[in-house]
């Protein structure tokens, strides 16, 4: 057995997937049986840009160790320009948690579309990996938030 | 290029010439209201009117150093209904006026048939530091101006104002120019807009050189600069990391009050007293089960991080919020220095500009791409 402190640790990853592009390569990827970590718990939205700040923060406060927001590519969105806007919120996001010392790398955010079925199931194992590197999220441990 | 020109003040008053000033836009039926803070009976408080008789403008006291409530927030309620046919003058200090812009651009205000009156502002008080220093002196508002003006330091004026680099109006029709002018003798009017420039042309003034301002806003910026930064790197000494943080926040009470008085917290009704937040009592239990205890009410750090969320873009750094917290929570220091992060992203500076649209309106196709990894 490895030696790694977050040895055995299985991540509750909470993301929320647009209909359009992510989800549907969700859908793909399982009927096509591309391997994936069971570590994601898909939220169907109807668009990236519908995903409020919120959202996230209300996961990582009950119990997610990571969020992940994925929706259409750059230009490819479904509603015009939901997937630049979300861009925005979720630097503003990063940056209020960053400068308050707080881990902004529990959140993420990728443009995966409908036909990057092999890229979705890459994008799931990459996190999966890396929130495994990071540990439990602290403040799912932090009674007094 | 704004025309200036000059009012004189007699008897060393700058209080007295502010209140003749006021009083002649009236008179002359230049505007038919204006909105500036009088000075109560008992001289203990000043608190913002809107005064529709001349006569009445001899308890004004703009230059009162005191803000009991951000304008920005009475215009917002004024207007939201109907804006009026009648014309308004608002005298106002920088960061209401900043704040009343940003509220414009929510359409939660309108600048309908007002006329932005800004003041240059050197700070203000506390409610209760001010009660105690209008106690001592028959002309609050004219001893304030002479100590600033003599380069006096002074420890009553709230932090939010020793750190404002704003003491300048970022727009207004008109400014009533104070910072580097000789107030013993005139009080300086620069006309910025047309709106103003009719305003200003119907008082039938000489005209005037506003040599000396430039120079000494710059100054006054540079020292408020200095003294913001410190006050952010002790900010973020004492509140970064989770640990901190849910310390500094352990005394909030929920009272939202911070939230109430924000005049750009612009959500009409708000989460945090919606159903969205009510769990069932077993939920509780969950999360109190799983990590062994759990403080309630709950959401403290939620809520103050959300409300960072909608408004950090466009907080102007008034400081009411720190005015109404009952225990002393740094708000206003943290939700300053997040703002200063935020603000430059987008090199938006709230207030400047109503035709800048707020940033998490728009966006740019190329931009902020390592975000989502493109």
């Amino acid at each position: 057995m490895s030696d790694e402190k977050n040895d055995g640790f299985e991540p509750t990853i909470v993301g929320y997937l647009c209909n359009w592009c992510t989800y549907a390569a969700a859908d793909v990827a399982g009927s096509s049986r591309l391997q994936y970590p069971h570590n994601i718990r898909a939220i169907r939205v109807m668009c990236s840009g519908s995903v409020d700040p919120l959202y996230i923060l209300r996961a990582l406060f009950s119990g997610a160790d990571a969020v992940l927001i994925s929706g259409c590519r750059p230009g490819d969105c479904h509603y015009v320009s939901g997937n630049y806007k979300e861009r925005r919120r979720m630097v503003v996001l990063k940056t209020i948690l960053e400068t308050l010392g707080l881990e902004s790398d529990r959140i993420w955010l990728r443009w995966i579309a409908a036909s990057d079925v092999p890229k979705f199931a890459a994008t799931m194992n990459e996190v999966t990996a890396e929130v495994k590197k990071l540990g439990p999220n602290p403040i799912n441990s932090a009674w007094s938030v | 290029m704004a025309k200036t020109v000059s009012f004189s003040v007699k008897d060393g008053s700058v209080t007295g010439a502010m209140r003749q000033l006021l009083k002649q836009l009236l008179e002359k039926k230049l505007v038919d209201a204006v909105l500036v803070p009088l000075e109560l009976p008992s001289r203990e408080n000043v608190v913002q009117s809107l005064v529709t008789q001349p006569e009445a403008m001899g308890a004004a006291n703009p230059l009162a150093p005191v803000l009991p409530v951000n304008t920005a927030n009475i215009i917002s309620k004024m207007t939201r209904l109907a804006s009026s046919e009648k014309k308004v003058a608002v005298v106002a200090r920088s960061c209401e006026l900043r704040a009343l812009i940003e509220l414009v651009k929510l359409k939660q205000a309108s600048l309908d048939n007002i006329v932005l009156v800004g003041v240059d502002c050197y700070g203000t008080y506390s409610v209760p530091d001010y009660k105690q220093f209008a106690k001592g002196t028959q002309a609050p508002g004219d001893e304030f101006m002479k100590g600033m003006k003599a380069g006096k330091a002074d420890s009553r004026l709230r932090e939010a104002c020793q750190i404002c680099e704003y003491p300048y109006p970022l727009i207004a029709d008109i400014t009533v120019g104070l910072v580097g002018s000789d107030f013993d003798k005139e009080i300086l009017l620069l006309a910025n807009t047309p709106l103003g420039e009719q305003v200003v042309d119907g008082l039938g003034l000489p005209g005037a050189k506003d040599d000396g301002r430039k120079a000494a806003v710059e100054k006054l910026v540079t020292e408020r600069v200095k003294r913001r930064d410190e006050v952010f790197a002790q900010t973020l000494a004492e509140t970064k990391g989770l640990e901190k943080l849910t310390s500094v926040f352990s005394p909030c009470i929920g009272c939202h009050n911070c939230r109430d008085v924000c005049p750009v917290c612009y959500c009409r009704e708000c989460v945090f007293d919606s159903s969205t937040f009510s769990f069932e009592a077993d939920k509780y239990l969950d999360w109190a089960s799983r990590k062994g205890a759990l403080r309630v009410p709950t959401d403290t750090l939620l809520f103050h991080l959300t409300r960072l969320n909608h408004m950090a873009t466009s907080c102007v750094g008034c400081g009411q919020c720190q005015e109404a917290c009952p225990n002393d929570v740094p708000v206003f220091r943290i939700f300053r220095l997040v703002a200063s992060r935020v603000q430059p992203l987008f090199s938006y500076v709230p207030g400047r500009s109503v035709d800048e649209p707020l940033p998490l309106t728009t966006f740019k196709e190329a931009e902020f791409q390592k975000v989502g990894f493109e």
